[in-house]
């Protein structure tokens, strides 16, 4: 069923979406601050389940690209978010029917409900990724096959442009040096696709997951239950770890917040690996969860979720783990975002502590090409 | 000599010090007028220790008397906030996430107009001042007497702002208060602007209220020159709380905790704070507050001040006790604690009810509380112990030792030694301890930006910033000899190229009292 999507729901959806970001996907705040005004200014937005979706209808993923430090203080205008699906609307076969979140965690999850409401289109339930990760090629869509080509980016000023490239890493390359002359922080139009495709690439109702994940820590807070466990409830993880932050220790390299915390509890010292998200678990030698698995760290009696920016010394957290999509399991999508291209020296393991059976790194067949990955999802 | 004044919303504590020895220390109710409270308190420090107003070298006074007047949204003056910056940011708007009850107290008005730089300081847009001066005359029509001004990235590059403050003093006339944000906040524009607006909206206060504090001064033939608290303790001049009337927000914890170490002997420590309903935790590192990281939220308001980070914990001496589970708080009986409490004849089993029945302290019938459970009296003692110990420890920022100072009525909750840290230490003379904290003669400069640091000059660009803020120390007023920085910081921007480095540097020296 379709829902509308109100000023109401927008905290809880901020809220989920930072939980879903694991550790990253930029301060929450001015994307509910901006979801909210659109609301206000433009009217509630439809959420349009997928199996609603027509075959034919022609949806287009809208994010912001940029520096998360930018965002807050170079505020978007939105006028940036309709330049660039007009750009891009005359290269597609169709006009656009439909926006989609790119990424479920952090801004991501409510520029595109702004957006929504600024162009008085309807909004699918579901994105590219299930979480956040860095990269605007880390979707699932790439394992498809499908071309994040035509895309199109503007910024505040009135500079548009739009690219054709040869895949998707291209599309991140070309974008990340063209955002940075704009400015360090742009709004992209990305991966045109139908209906049927939608069902096919995306992870589903990952905007109502959010929005039920932001509720749960909110409704468990009034009713005083817990909400951490009301969070793994939802997520269908389990909690790893409990314990006070004893040191975080960060650097800034290549352009991305790389770091370590480490936790102390009673089961021992649990050490988080992060690169913008958190992406590895361990306790002690033992490697707990890898990416793409989400791991998260929310503050331990309100369950609020903490960034990795945020971490620091003496806090109270508790450690949450929960399974990603079944798709990013495929030996080709770990190749894409398995801790090996994070250069962690480790198997991948799920959220359950299982190592991953779709991890092939050391065995001759490493590379698979994407229809490989769609088969093995058939 | 010099006095130190702390006027809180219910007492003024007012006290005569030499150098680091107290000669005088009394407490006055606080009077509506503020001013008759502090000539009543000097009178009182006359009575204790007689002195001629020429021996007086500075008269420190702690106020919280601003934020006061912004969370009661009284005696504001009408506002506008102009923001440089369009294209950009017009999505969301000045006064965007205020609460509409101090926005109507404000009546404030928003403009947007163009300029503004980007992160790297290239401009955004040309400034019109033709645009300027139209909003300058809806202002004027509007009975606008304050104005706010921010640009996008103004920590980068302030030369924007200054501009469009002339062309708005030039139309509006020297009436007109004009804030910058660059001058009060840091990176961040809506919390650094929502700071920039409450100051504009208290500026005219600012001037009646100095001008109180400095009449009620000269009234006693105190000539001396008059300083206020900060957020961090250190002090600023008259004429700089004319301008920057927030800067005095958080004064009354800061010169709380301040006077508590100060009063301890000790500079590096954390103050734990025990009154009816809560306990708040701060640090002090080498006598100034640790400072929260993160947006602050005043009145309902979104801003970053520098303010002190404080912990507040449910546990107070009025707090209930469960009497199964033995849990103590977050409910209170508060102010009713002499009517309410088992000690003094009520019905309630509060927190004071277990310390008098631990022995601990000696308040209302000790009889009444004979009755309790002995077992249930050490766990719930056991477990304030435990989760106090728990707060301190979550404030500190390493597993570094350090000392834990307990203050406050209801600071007879905790034995004489707690876990992880051990002693507690109890200053005496705490009673005026706020007055002391205000007394502490120290001034400060305080360097906050974004610089791109070009590779090779890294070295040449921080001293230059350390030498930046030793130069606003002296100019505040310190005794150049003895100014150091006391706080420094160095943090690189992710995402960001070119090296872009928020450089945070602060110098703090002793007031130069020309004796």
């Amino acid at each position: 069923m379709a829902w509308t999507l109100d000023t109401q729901h927008v905290p809880d959806l901020a809220r989920g979406a930072a939980v879903l970001g694991t550790g990253g996907g930029g301060d929450p705040h001015i994307g509910a601050l901006l979801a909210t005004q659109a609301i206000e200014t433009h009217g509630p937005v439809t959420v349009v389940p997928a199996d609603e979706l027509p075959d034919d209808a022609v949806v287009v993923m809208v994010a912001m690209m940029g520096a998360p430090t930018v965002m807050v203080e170079k505020l978007p205008s939105l006028d940036e978010v309709v330049a660039p699906l007009r750009a891009m609307e005359p290269l597609l076969d169709a006009p656009v029917t439909h926006i989609a979140c790119a990424e479920i965690g952090g801004v991501n999850s409510t520029i595109p409900v702004a957006a929504a409401a600024a162009l008085g289109l309807p909004l699918v339930d579901g994105d590219a990724m299930g979480r956040a990760f860095p990269e605007l090629q880390m979707v699932l869509p790439t394992l498809f096959g499908l071309s994040a080509s035509p895309m199109a980016f503007a910024d505040e000023k009135g500079n548009t442009g739009v690219l054709h490239t040869i895949d998707n890493l291209w599309a991140e390359r070309i974008a990340r040096v063209a955002c940075v002359e704009m400015g360090c922080s742009v709004i992209i139009t990305l991966f045109p696709q139908s209906g049927a495709q939608f069902r096919q690439t995306m992870v589903l109702g990952s905007l109502s997951q959010a929005t039920a994940v932001g509720a749960a820590i909110a409704q468990a807070r009034t009713a005083n239950e817990d909400p951490v466990a009301r969070a793994v409830e939802e997520l269908r993880g389990r909690e790893l770890f409990a314990g006070k932050v004893v040191d975080v220790e960060r650097a800034t390299t290549a352009g991305f917040a790389r770091g370590h915390a480490r936790i102390d509890g009673e089961a021992g010292t649990l050490e988080l690996s992060f690169q913008n998200e958190h992406l590895m678990a361990q306790l002690g030698d033992e490697v707990l969860v890898t990416t793409p698995d989400l791991i998260m760290v929310l503050e331990h009696d309100s369950g609020e979720p903490i960034t990795t920016e945020a971490l620091r010394y003496g806090q109270r957290v508790r450690v949450i783990a929960a399974p990603a999509d079944e798709r990013w399991h495929s030996p080709a999508a770990l190749e894409m975002v398995g801790p090996g291209y994070f250069g962690y020296p480790v198997t991948t393991h799920r959220f359950d502590g299982t190592p991953d059976p779709g991890d092939r790194r050391g065995t001759a067949d490493t590379t698979l090409a994407p229809t490989d990955t769609l088969e093995a999802v058939r | 000599m010099h006095i130190g004044i702390d006027v809180g919303g219910t007492n003024t504590d007012a006290v005569l010090m030499d150098g680091t020895r107290v000669l005088a220390g009394v407490k006055e109710s606080t009077s509506e007028d503020v001013t008759s409270g502090i000539v009543r308190a000097i009178e009182q420090l006359r009575a204790q220790h007689a002195f001629e107003g020429a021996a007086v070298s500075a008269v420190m006074i702690g106020t919280t008397h601003f934020i006061n007047a912004l969370v009661e949204a009284r005696r504001l003056a009408p506002t506008a906030a102009l923001r440089l910056g369009l294209p950009a940011t017009r999505a969301l708007p000045p006064l965007v996430d205020w609460p509409a009850r101090l926005r109507d107290a404000i009546s404030g008005r928003a403009y947007l107009a163009h300029g503004g730089y980007e992160f790297d300081g290239r401009p955004i847009s040309p400034i019109d001042h033709d645009e300027l001066k139209r909003h300058a005359a809806d202002m004027a029509a509007h009975g606008v007497r304050s104005v706010a001004i921010s640009s996008v990235f103004s920590p980068v590059n302030h030369d924007l702002e200054v501009e469009a403050a002339d062309v708005i003093a030039a139309e509006l006339g020297p009436d007109v208060a004009i804030s910058l944000s660059h001058e009060i906040g840091r990176i961040g524009l809506l919390e650094r602007e929502n700071a920039t607006i409450i100051n504009a909206a208290l500026r005219e206060m600012a001037v009646s209220i100095v001008d109180g504090l400095t009449a009620a001064v000269r009234a006693h033939g105190i000539d001396a020159p008059i300083f206020l608290s900060q957020n961090d303790g250190t002090l600023m001049d008259e004429d700089y709380v004319r301008r920057y009337p927030v800067a005095t927000f958080a004064s009354g914890p800061t010169n709380s905790m301040r006077g508590a170490a100060a009063t301890s002997g000790l500079e590096t420590c954390a103050v734990v704070d025990i009154g009816g309903t809560t306990s708040d935790i701060g640090l002090l590192v080498n006598g100034f507050p640790r400072e929260t990281t993160t947006e602050v939220k005043v009145a309902g308001i979104r801003t970053n001040f520098r303010m002190p980070d404080v912990l507040s914990l449910g546990i107070g001496g009025g707090s209930h006790v469960d009497t199964g589970s033995a849990m103590v708080g977050p409910h209170s009986v508060g102010y009713k604690l002499t009517s309410e409490a088992l000690v003094f004849g009520g019905n309630q089993l509060t927190a004071s009810d277990l310390a008098v029945a631990a022995g601990r302290a000696d308040m209302g019938d000790r009889s009444l509380v004979a009755h309790l459970d002995p077992d249930l009296v050490r766990r719930a003692l056991e477990s304030i112990a435990v989760r106090v110990s728990e707060a301190v420890d979550r404030m500190r920022t390493s597993a570094e030792p350090i000392p834990v100072v307990a203050v406050g009525g209801g600071s007879i909750l905790l034995p004489d030694e707690i876990p992880l840290f051990g002693k507690v230490h109890r200053p005496e003379n705490y009673a005026v301890a706020n007055a002391i904290g205000a007394s502490i003669a120290q001034v400060g400069g305080e360097i906050d930006k974004v610089f791109a640091v070009e590779p090779g000059r890294r070295e040449a660009t921080l001293d230059a910033v350390r030498q930046e803020a030793v130069d606003k120390a002296i100019a505040a007023g310190a005794k150049p000899a003895t100014v150091s920085i006391v706080d420094f910081d160095e943090v690189p921007i992710p995402y960001l190229p070119g090296n872009a480095t928020r450089i945070r540097a602060k110098a703090v020296g002793d007031l130069d009292m020309g004796v």
